[in-house]
């Protein structure tokens, strides 16, 4: 089974196929986690570069972890530390790196399109950890790989995402993916921070919190990203907390089981509350763990690709 | 896809005997079953060993344990074929090390799948002994590995290819000789 396309940008168009096919592997794959070596040889000889210009300790480490079992040599890049200080734009850096004969490059930035800009200056296989506001899609991949182990589908099962949905990539993607997979999805937090005219791709939206428990079968909690506030875009976090923050009177009222998801890191009494992040109901260290084996099949299915043709 | 059969190696009932003998030779050689383990290579080596297993354990009265193995993330040629293989589980469930394990396969070749087999499960655990059991040996090896059990050794040449069709997958019970389809 190949993929659609030769590398993974945002899931914007992405077929439930090539999805199916993601998490499909990612199973299979994450029973290597138990054995004695938990490493195969498949991406020997292959070199990958996690060129990281913003912040992240999960998303790096877990892309490190997943190339690494997969016996990939890599190279890490942080913007703090690079020539990027110097000035250098990141299209000199990238076609500096793809000088070095490199194969694939996974890619943090805070401008959106920053990914597929590099596909316009380098031949190397492109991944997307993370761009700007746009699209985080290893991050949705691994979330509904988490959401499916529970369910067994996603198809007809509700996911309400809950936060700072104008500003976050997590909910672009998770969007894009959820619907393809025909899954149901309602976003829900305060007007400020939900973006207009979502209803029109089929997202329910509602400013309402109790609404959003009450509708969903999964919640996946959004981290508020606390320089926010000082945009003015809700008063305090106390308040964000009191209206939107996720306690355990609120879940225990919908009275009904209810999946509890979290991108990380947790702001823990502002957006969710810490017995409820460490409750039974919540999968989110199953979602750290997913998202290990979710890359190594991102990395294996667009290896074996041809960066240059779409066909497989 | 119509495929030119020049030969049936293995009829229906000569498959079902070829597996009896070749269980029979696993048990003298190992003098029974104690500590014996079956492992097939996905996908027609895991319905061989299934049955290979069932053939041991109604001989031995005595539990065997079995398990499936994929190779394909430890394939020399992932990235160069044409179609990319899908990844499956391996799924072996017990304690590999200082078993003797029989490892089975359909088709014996140029033996780089038996390589990557053995490193799989090398990655696995410790066994005490590996042990190759093959339906049909075919030749034209490129790497030093020999099977200690072998159905039937059929001479071919590189235009060739065997085919094994088994009820399980295939819905019928036979190993045919066919005229290797043109690659596109």
């Amino acid at each position: 089974m190949a993929l659609s396309s030769s590398h993974l940008l945002g899931l914007e168009g992405v077929p439930a196929d090539d999805i199916r096919t993601i998490l499909d592997t990612a199973e299979n794959i994450k029973t290597i986690f138990d054995r004695p070596i938990p490493k195969v040889p498949t991406l020997r000889g292959i070199t990958v570069v996690n060129l990281f210009f913003e912040a992240s300790t999960r998303t790096r480490i877990s892309f490190e972890l997943a190339e690494k079992r997969l016996s990939a040599d890599t190279v890490n890049f942080s913007s703090s530390t690079s020539s990027v200080k110097k000035g250098e734009t990141l299209k000199d850096t990238v076609r500096n790196i793809a000088a070095m004969k490199i194969n694939m490059i996974v890619i943090r930035h805070s401008a959106a399109g920053a990914a597929y800009f590099l596909t316009q200056c380098t031949d190397a296989t492109i991944i997307n950890a993370g761009d700007g506001q746009h699209e985080h899609p290893t991050q949705a991949l691994l979330d509904m790989m988490t959401l499916r182990e529970k369910w067994g589908q996603l198809a007809g099962k509700k996911v309400a995402i809950i936060g700072d949905v104008m500003h976050s990539r997590v909910a672009g993607s998770n969007i894009r993916g959820l619907l393809t997979m025909g899954a149901e999805v309602m976003v829900c937090g305060p007007k400020t921070l939900i973006p207009p005219g979502l209803h029109e791709f089929g997202v329910n939206v509602s400013y309402d919190i109790d609404e959003a428990i009450g509708w969903a079968d999964a919640l996946n909690v959004l981290r508020i990203q606390l320089e926010r506030q000082e945009k003015g875009l809700f008063p305090t976090l106390r308040e964000y907390h009191a209206e939107f923050g996720i306690t355990r009177e609120r879940i225990e009222r919908a009275k009904k089981e209810l999946i509890i998801m979290h991108p990380g890191p947790i702001n823990r009494g502002v957006e969710l509350d810490s017995d409820v992040a460490d409750s039974d109901a919540s999968i989110i260290l199953d979602q750290v763990t997913n998202g290990v084996a979710v890359r190594m099949a991102v990395l294996v299915l667009l290896s074996g690709m041809d960066s240059n043709e779409s066909s497989g | 896809m119509d495929l030119k059969i020049k030969a049936i190696v293995i009829d229906k009932n000569g498959l079902q005997r070829t597996i009896t003998r070749l269980a029979d030779e696993i048990i003298e050689r190992n003098s029974g079953a104690t500590n014996l383990a079956i492992i097939g290579i996905r996908t027609r080596g895991a319905t061989i060993a299934e049955r290979l297993v069932k053939k041991i354990e109604a001989i031995e009265k005595k539990q065997v344990p079995f398990g499936i193995l994929d190779i394909t993330l430890y394939r020399d040629d992932f990235r160069m074929r044409l179609k990319q293989p899908t990844v499956r589980a391996t799924e072996i469930s017990f304690n590999i090390d200082d078993k003797n394990l029989i490892l089975v396969d359909d088709v014996l070749y140029t033996g780089r799948t038996s390589r990557a087999a053995l490193d799989a499960l090398m990655d696995i655990g410790r066994p005490a002994t590996i042990q190759m059991a093959v339906l049909v040996d075919r030749g034209h090896r490129e790497l030093p590995i020999q099977p200690d059990y072998v159905g039937k050794a059929i001479p071919t040449s590189i235009g060739e290819e065997v085919r094994v069709l088994l009820r399980e997958v295939d819905d019928d019970d036979c190993v045919l000789l066919v005229e290797a389809p043109k690659e596109v």
